[in-house]
């Protein structure tokens, strides 16, 4: 690390850890809900980090991983009666799945070829969510799902799921961070590096991308059935162009390549999508502004502006 | 399906082929010369519907119409690449991000400015009505759509093809250094086809205002076809934005008219497929 003080990156993390504990019970239900949803985001933000951060390659697909695992909720829960563990092993292993076949096809390019094949497969699940009405309600969407079911507890009130989506972000950030800090993590790395470096050195390059691409796509759909799960509501927009540009925001407005970034990155935009949502109308025209703002002013995201920061008063120290 | 069926939906594939070619065409180039990843597209054509539709509000004729959008629009074009596009070559990443700011702005002021209902271009009645062959119907509309795209596709190949500032535009889309090298000014041209590129955006959104309308939300809806046009065909090729768009207004087509719940998967899982075996697309050159 760069010239940062000693443990500053430790501290911030327990007092964050802190506050995500502590704090949930002295706050507005609405804005407990605004934390769980940002939790969620954050875990969709760190799931696309891994690939787009850690390896280098931008997905404008990425919300069909949120969508199959979203639908998979919604339609098992409203039609079945399945319970959380079911629905969540389907999200999650349909995701897999769906990340398994789309890498197939979408890792045998690069750059902006790879980013147009995204976007052209993530239509291919937003197009079965919006006109595969039998299955998917169409545009309707699936409405009413219920809270989780099979579980010690029934996670009905306001903070006792939030309690469950932060277990959930925990989860994740755990797998993610134990994954990018692993000798595979910093293969993909390496790659994101130069690619003809590590195929010389003997690493099975596509193997290794394959493979991360498939985590990224089930750790998507593992925030999908959370996203359902408190939305009560499942519909297209979910598996929307808009939603996977969304997230490619997140992850590089808060920093790509870091994870905390990223999960800071979707706070910000579902705070700020929501707060300013109450004083005006032009949202729209706001959150266009921080997408600009964001490659103008912040080409590396937050965390990549505070680490210049921190370098900057280090040197005058 | 009987004959009737078969040539009347080759028929709407055709014309709504030539639809996606003007919109896709422009979106081909943008891409092959300046690599640029272009989110903004999608709301040229929604804009260049609604400056049409106030201008023709005033009384204009519809062809003054569509030359209103076209020259406005590709000065929003150029305003955009001047000020933010032209830094950010090689930057995927940073192009979507800001192409997509602009276009959540652009959706925004369409909302302000003009409201959210659906509006209708009124077409000249010289092109409204049909032609009635046996018991098949051709709506003028829909032809006069194939002449205009297949007018601006022959334009577009004399120029690159047969003209100097063309083999200058081709020069520096192989290799901008190069171009460079030789004198030729690519940030001009870089610019002029960004425009140009806007324009016929533009233009296919006058174009369908006169049959689907123009309405919120239309940016977002053709923004996809018109990148799979694109990325069928292979960026920056003229020949591939033509054929990526007779494929996709049919095979579009014919999904929705045979397998309506299937209908955007039988788009885009062909799509997908054919990258798979030829990532380039299938006129581009990697």
């Amino acid at each position: 690390m760069i010239s940062v003080p000693r443990g500053t990156g430790r501290a911030a993390a327990i007092v964050v850890v802190l506050i995500l504990l502590g704090a949930p019970p002295l706050l507005a239900p609405y804005m407990l809900s605004l934390v769980t949803q940002a939790l969620i985001w954050a875990m969709l933000a760190m799931s696309l980090d891994l690939i787009l951060g850690y390896t280098g390659l931008a997905s404008l697909g990425h919300a069909a991983y949120l969508g199959l695992g979203a639908y998979s909720v919604g339609i098992l829960t409203t039609r079945h009666g399945a319970n959380f563990w079911v629905t969540l092993a389907v999200g999650i292993l349909l995701a897999a799945l769906g990340a398994a076949i789309f890498g197939l096809v979408a890792l045998r390019a690069t750059g902006v070829y790879f980013l147009m094949i995204t976007l052209a497969l993530g239509m291919v699940v937003w197009g079965l969510a919006h006109r595969w009405v039998s299955l998917t309600a169409g545009d309707n969407g699936i409405a009413s799902v219920p809270r989780p079911r099979g579980l010690p507890w029934a996670f009905t009130d306001t903070l006792s799921f939030y309690y469950l989506v932060l277990v959930a972000f925990a989860v994740a950030f755990v797998v993610l961070w134990t994954i990018v800090h692993s000798p595979f993590g910093k293969t993909l790395v390496g790659i994101r590096e130069s690619e003809s470096r590590m195929r010389t050195l003997g690493y099975h390059v596509w193997l290794h991308k394959y493979v991360g691409f498939v985590i990224a796509g089930a750790a998507g759909g593992f925030a999908g059935v959370f996203w359902a799960y408190y939305n009560g509501f499942v519909s297209p927009a979910d598996a929307e162009l808009a939603t996977s540009v969304e997230i490619l925001l997140m992850v590089a407005l808060g920093g790509r390549g870091t994870l905390y970034g990223p999960a800071l990155g979707a706070a910000m935009i579902v705070l700020l999508k929501n707060v300013v949502s109450v004083y005006t109308h032009r949202w729209l025209l706001i959150l266009g502004a921080v997408y600009i703002g964001t490659i103008v002013y912040a080409p590396e995201g937050i965390v990549g502006l505070l680490r210049d920061r921190l370098k900057e008063r280090g040197r005058v120290a | 399906m009987n004959l009737e069926f078969l040539i009347g939906q080759i028929f709407n594939g055709v014309s709504y082929g030539a639809l996606l070619f003007l919109l896709a065409g422009g979106l081909s180039l943008i891409f092959g010369m300046m690599r640029i990843v272009n989110m903004t597209h999608g709301s040229y054509y929604l804009l260049g519907g609604y400056v049409a539709l106030t201008v023709m509000w005033g009384g204009a004729p519809f062809i003054v119409g569509i030359l209103a959008a076209a020259l406005a629009i590709a000065v929003i074009g150029i305003g955009e690449w001047n000020a933010f596009l032209k830094r950010l070559s090689g930057q995927e990443l940073g192009q979507v991000l800001t192409t997509m700011g602009f276009a959540l702005i652009f959706q925004d002021l369409g909302l302000v400015l003009w409201g959210g209902d659906p509006q209708t271009i009124k077409i000249p009645a010289s092109l409204s009505g049909s032609w009635e062959i046996g018991q098949l119907f051709f709506p003028v509309y829909r032809v006069f759509i194939v002449g205009v795209a297949a007018a601006i596709a022959l334009v577009l190949w004399l120029v690159l093809e047969k003209t100097r500032l063309g083999a200058m535009m081709r020069a520096t889309v192989d290799d901008p250094e190069m171009a460079r090298g030789v004198g030729i000014n690519v940030f001009l041209i870089s610019m002029g086809v960004f425009a140009m590129g806007a324009l016929l955006a533009a233009v296919a959104g006058v174009v369908a205002g006169g049959f689907v309308g123009v309405y919120p939300g239309a940016d977002f809806e053709i923004l996809p076809y018109a990148f799979v046009v694109v990325i069928v065909g292979g960026m920056g090729s003229l020949k591939g934005a033509l054929v990526g768009s007779l494929l996709v207004g049919l095979l579009d087509n014919f999904g929705k008219a045979l397998f309506p719940e299937l209908s955007y998967f039988t788009l885009f899982a062909p799509m997908a497929m054919i990258l798979a075996v030829r990532p380039t697309g299938l006129f581009g050159r990697a």
